[in-house]
């Protein structure tokens, strides 16, 4: 089985990052860090870089977990990657990182975190950013 | 003086509050389009003909000059905030842009980048105002086979001089010959490639054929390369410079002004020669050879004033001679003539009033620039966030509204497909878009021109040798043609027997 985290470089990200950790050496599981992007902009600032992946992997490997990092590009959204995974692995749990929206920003744009609650096939964590309400 | 009376009027026009709304639009649009790779001043300009009929011919280009110089602002952010140039200007922008940006300078470089277009777009217009009235008197004394000779020299320049490759040229201004000469043939009243459809006897419409090679091929070629790596963007605070950025960039800005000027006035111009040079000069001239390669703040100040009086130059040709070398530039002049407007030497006397406003537009555009990106900047930068998708679908519509609101018939939006796959199939194969846009302008024109030669001459082929101009025009295009064959045949032997 695995704990999935849906990363990305962002507090929240990190925020999900610290409790997949956590939750991966509770149940003694292996951790799947997974980062998406559309790649249909030129910018997308939710991609991790590589710098950025790099550090992750330094961290997990220092703190002795089995983990593994997967960046899927030019797919479906991320609500959509993330509960394609869980179906396909054996996710026994997702952990994602809420952030503060608008109304009017959740109206447009659509929610990834609430797509993934409602859709996943199991078990969701979501925690938010230190500091954050 | 006289011409400083009417630019002081034109100035007055301006500052009307319709007009500086329509300039503060054109350099909004400008720069926007500037930031996004792939859309380009020459296509948004296009792309907006249509919309602009219901104005005056005065505003809409007071808004096109500001997409222009808007244009030229905006590719140098991209450039060096993610390393991808958004115009083939800035090119050279971002060889040491981008290093001054992940070397943490990438305020610095923005400021440099913004001041120097504003120093050169203004020094740029006012060489416009000064040069061109002696290049209109010049002009008025040519006649129809000078006219002819200087054409041809601008489809030579604009296929053998620019891009790589001539053979690749050569054949995109074949095409743009070609729909050029769709339609009734003025002079015998015969039907030419119109394939018997009616609707096509009129000739196939520049508006067309601008938005179906620049935004619908664009938008295909994109489609078919959508999905890809998003790029690091630098992240930047408000730019700034400090003094000895200002000590270090006053003079490439300057030097860049003195190479950009002159090459966008050149019927064979553009701002990529001269953005070249001026890159290549501060790397000889600096003072400090150490940093070039790592962010050499002289290495974008040059180039981008290079780029930014290019564009002031292009204006020389187009307004004096009616003669464009760049794309946005022949666009522009797709407008004139849409119109109803000549170009070419008598437009300062018919169009006085249109003419001065557009270039007193132009100060206030540069000006207008300068406040819009110096604080701005990092806003500019977010456009590329931007899903590609929902871009394209906005340029898409525009497009096939604008080419269906020329005649209101159903046929151009077909031909629109149809130029549109052309457009894909040229960039999939590397062709250059530019020598096809100037081949529909000038092709039938200089048709005109060559054919009306011919007439005055009874079918004599020496009426199309007029007078000294068209001499030293001629020798120009033959050497133009010839120089491959003479570095090779002549220049490379040589070499090889020195060495």
């Amino acid at each position: 089985m695995t704990v999935l985290v849906g990363y990305v470089p962002s507090p929240e990200g990190e925020a999900a990052l610290r409790a997949g950790i956590d939750e991966a050496r509770l149940r003694g599981e292996k951790l799947l860090v997974v980062n998406t992007s559309r790649g249909d902009a030129y910018v997308d600032p939710r991609f991790a870089q590589e710098p950025e992946l790099a550090h992750v992997r330094e961290e997990l490997a220092a703190l002795g977990i089995e983990f593994d990092i997967r960046q899927v590009l030019g797919g479906g959204d991320a609500a959509e990657e993330i509960i394609d995974l869980a179906e396909q692995s054996d996710v026994s749990l997702v952990v994602i990182g809420l952030r503060r929206r608008s109304a009017v920003g959740k109206l447009i744009m659509g929610s990834a975190a609430q797509q993934i609650l409602l859709g996943a096939g199991c078990p969701v964590l979501a925690v938010k950013a230190a500091g954050q309400e | 003086m006289d011409n400083l009376n009417n630019l002081m009027q034109g100035f007055a026009d301006v500052v009307a509050p319709m007009n500086l709304l329509l300039a503060l639009i054109g350099v909004v649009i400008g720069t926007a389009v500037g930031v996004l790779p792939g859309i380009g001043p020459a296509m948004t300009v296009a792309l907006l003909l249509p919309i602009t009929y219901g104005m005056e011919p005065v505003q809409a280009f007071i808004m096109f000059a500001g997409i222009f110089y808007g244009g030229m602002y905006g590719g140098s952010t991209t450039s060096i905030l993610l390393n991808t140039p958004g115009e083939s200007s800035s090119v050279v922008t971002a060889i040491e842009g981008n290093k001054m940006a992940k070397a943490g300078r990438a305020a610095q470089a923005l400021a440099t980048a913004a001041i120097g277009s504003f120093v050169a777009g203004t020094i740029g217009t006012l060489l416009l105002v000064l040069v061109t009235p002696f290049v209109v008197d010049f002009a008025v004394s040519l006649g129809a086979p000078d006219y002819f000779a200087l054409m041809l020299l601008s489809f030579i320049a604009v296929t053998s001089v620019l891009g790589s490759s001539r053979i690749r040229g050569l054949i995109s201004l074949l095409l743009g010959l070609t729909i050029g000469l769709v339609g009734i043939d003025a002079v015998s009243g015969q039907q030419r490639l119109t394939l018997g459809i009616p609707q096509l006897a009129d000739g196939i419409d520049v508006v067309v054929v601008a938005v179906g090679i620049f935004a619908v091929g664009e938008a295909l070629w994109v489609a078919a390369h959508l999905r890809r790596r998003p790029a690091e963007i630098i992240p930047v605070g408000r730019p700034w410079m400090g003094a000895k950025d200002w000590k270090r960039s006053w003079k490439p800005w300057l030097r860049g002004t003195a190479y950009g000027f002159p090459f966008g006035a050149l019927p064979a111009g553009g701002a990529e020669i001269p953005t070249f040079l001026s890159y290549t000069t501060e790397k000889r001239l600096t003072k400090h050879p150490e940093e070039f390669g790592k962010g050499a703040i002289e290495g974008v100040a040059g180039p981008e004033a290079a780029n930014n009086a290019s564009a002031a130059g292009t204006l020389v040709p187009m307004l004096a001679l009616g003669l464009p070398t760049n794309a946005t530039a022949a666009v522009m002049l797709a407008a004139f003539q849409s119109y109803g407007i000549q170009p070419g030497p008598l437009l300062f006397d018919r169009e006085a009033s249109l003419v001065w406003v557009l270039i007193a537009s132009l100060f206030v555009g540069n000006l207008l620039l300068l406040l819009l990106n110096l604080p701005l900047a990092p806003a500019w930068a977010k456009l590329l966030r931007i899903p590609r998708p929902y871009l394209y679908a906005g340029i898409l519509f525009f497009a096939s509204m604008g080419a269906y609101a020329v005649n209101a018939q159903p046929l151009d939006l077909f031909v629109l497909l149809v130029l549109g796959l052309l457009g894909f199939a040229m960039r999939r194969f590397g062709l250059p878009v530019l020598p096809l846009i100037v081949g529909v302008i000038l092709g039938p024109r200089a048709e005109l021109q060559g054919r009306r030669s011919l007439q005055l001459s009874g079918g004599d082929l020496s009426g199309l040798v007029g007078g000294p101009v068209s001499y030293a025009v001629y020798t120009t295009i033959v050497l133009a043609l010839l120089w491959p064959l003479v570095r090779r045949f002549v220049v490379r032997p040589l070499r090889e027997r020195s060495a």
